[in-house]
């Protein structure tokens, strides 16, 4: 046991890179889940075309090749960023296509007379999809996001891939130095299900507390 | 899924003031996306990455041969991992539904446990722990079997959802005819579930053949480590990773819209409850 009180300091660093990585993520995938759900509803045929095009190509191609692109190729062409810079904008990229498509279903579950209302009253589309009708989808969303924000944990463990030394990578490196696999993994793992179960919780208590039943 | 129902939840038709601003927006957005193309054109120019021998390799068989033979591996590691992760993600939900609770804990701890694990955890378990325990397994099956283990999860969950979706009748028939549970669940309800979450299954399947992508880390050959291998050798880095997201980009599209005929297909059909097997989890609401 004693494995893991010796590289306590290594894996309490992993795991607060983990949560970092997740939470911004998180917020960067929440900002462009909204826009591309706004575009996607649009009047405006090209942004709906856009805001499909970017659900398509980031939902379909796997996370890890993003992530390689971003992190070898883009050096290529003069973008430097940094390690952490680049996980965090490519997870929240890749997770905002997600979000989207849970936002728009939300949107979709909005009943129709909530739009018309708005319009009725004179708003244009985008007051009546920030004032009236977004503020609904969400509430109704909550389930699937909470969803998507523990695929997002679960997620930022392929940033371990291109050299990000987060949870995973931590387990994998103190593993190296002391090749004790059961406890270093285990540990691991219950880390993991931890911070889900934290999450799981905090979707609960937001559900409860925000959720419109339909 | 397509756009016709939302669209008309926000505007109506327009008149001639919203067609000017329609108009105004999209010449506004079509600039604006130019723009970022000529932006992504210019830095791609300025460091010499345009030059026509970064990218006239591509035009050649033998590198086409080789990726391609990487897709194959692809295409062969994911069918496996979705067999077997399949066929555990049946005995795991029949196991969740299962009226013995000796059955039902196991499984559910099982399934509880393994979707909050990232399965790159998994792929490490089997690449460093596992053969210190005097297991190593070929570099196929280290790349199959963390990815069959953690998505056996998911394809226990789809089809729970499934099996809960059928109604308590058919199995209720099926024992009233004699046939034992199992037999019951074998030939009356799992069929009728397969059947309701089929869309479901292929795009739980599309994200499986997402995750081989993870053969990067155990050097097995499928597409993007052969990508890697060949970005090594021709020093075209972003030039191949490109055209290797290109391939994805195909592939997975050609599946993702596989999944959506299917969901339409049945949709048309008067099927009750499959909406209640929706693909995401099948959480309890509390409240």
């Amino acid at each position: 046991m004693n494995v893991i009180t010796d590289h306590l300091s290594e894996f309490g660093d992993g795991l607060l890179l983990t949560v970092e990585l997740t939470l911004l993520a998180l917020a960067g995938a929440l900002v462009a889940g909204v826009a591309v759900a706004a575009m996607r509803v649009s009047p405006v045929r090209v942004l709906r075309a856009a805001g499909m095009a970017y659900v398509e190509t980031l939902q379909n191609i796997p996370l890890l090749v993003w992530l390689v692109i971003a992190v070898f190729g883009l050096p290529e062409i003069g973008v430097m960023a940094g390690l952490f810079t680049s996980a965090v904008v490519v997870i929240a990229l890749y997770q905002g296509a997600y979000m989207a498509e849970a936002i728009r279903s939300g949107i979709n579950a909005v009943p129709a007379g909530q739009g018309e209302a708005a319009r009725a009253l004179g708003l244009t589309f985008v007051q009546s999809l920030r004032l009236v009708v977004l503020p609904q989808a969400l509430r109704t969303a909550i389930q699937p996001l909470g969803t998507i924000a523990i695929m997002t944990l679960m997620n930022t463990a392929m940033a371990a891939a291109v050299g990000v030394v987060e949870l995973t990578a931590t387990a994998n490196r103190v593993n190296l130095a002391e090749a004790r696999p059961i406890y270093i993994f285990v540990t691991a793992g219950l880390l993991y299900m931890a911070l889900s179960a934290v999450f799981g919780l905090v979707t609960g208590a937001l559900e409860r507390k925000l959720a419109i039943l339909r | 899924m397509s756009s016709p129902p939302t669209s008309r939840l926000l505007f109506d038709e327009p008149g001639p003031r919203a067609r000017r601003r329609i108009r105004i927006t999209t010449a506004g957005s079509v600039l604006a996306a130019a723009l970022l193309v000529l932006l992504a054109l210019r830095q791609f120019a300025e460091n010499g990455q345009l030059a026509a021998d970064r990218w006239e390799p591509f035009g050649t068989w033998p590198m086409w041969r080789y990726l391609l033979d990487g897709l194959l591996s692809t295409a062969k590691a994911a069918a496996v991992a979705i067999a077997i992760a399949m066929a555990g993600g049946i005995v795991l939900a029949l196991g969740r539904t299962s009226p013995s609770r000796w059955l039902r804990l196991p499984a559910a701890a099982y399934v509880e446990v393994v979707r909050t694990i990232p399965a790159l955890l998994l792929v490490y378990v089997v690449l460093f722990a596992l053969p210190r325990y005097g297991l190593n397994l070929p570099l196929f099956w280290k790349l199959v079997v963390p990815l069959a283990v953690s998505n056996a999860a998911a394809f226990a969950e789809i089809f729970r959802a499934g099996i809960r979706s059928v109604e308590r009748g058919q199995l209720e028939a099926g024992l009233a005819v004699g046939l034992t549970r199992g037999r019951a669940m074998r030939l009356i309800v799992l069929p009728q579930a397969a059947r309701r979450v089929l869309p479901s299954l292929v795009s739980q399947s599309a994200g499986l053949l997402k995750d081989t992508s993870l053969g990067f880390v155990v050097s097995y050959a499928e597409l993007l480590y052969s990508g890697k291998v060949l970005a090594n050798y021709n020093h075209l880095l972003i030039q191949t990773y490109l055209i290797v997201a290109l391939i994805y980009l195909v592939v997975n599209a050609t599946l993702s819209k596989i999944a959506r005929t299917l969901e339409a297909r049945q949709r048309t059909r008067p099927s009750r409850a499959v909406q209640d097997a929706a693909p995401a989890a099948p959480v309890a609401k509390t409240s």
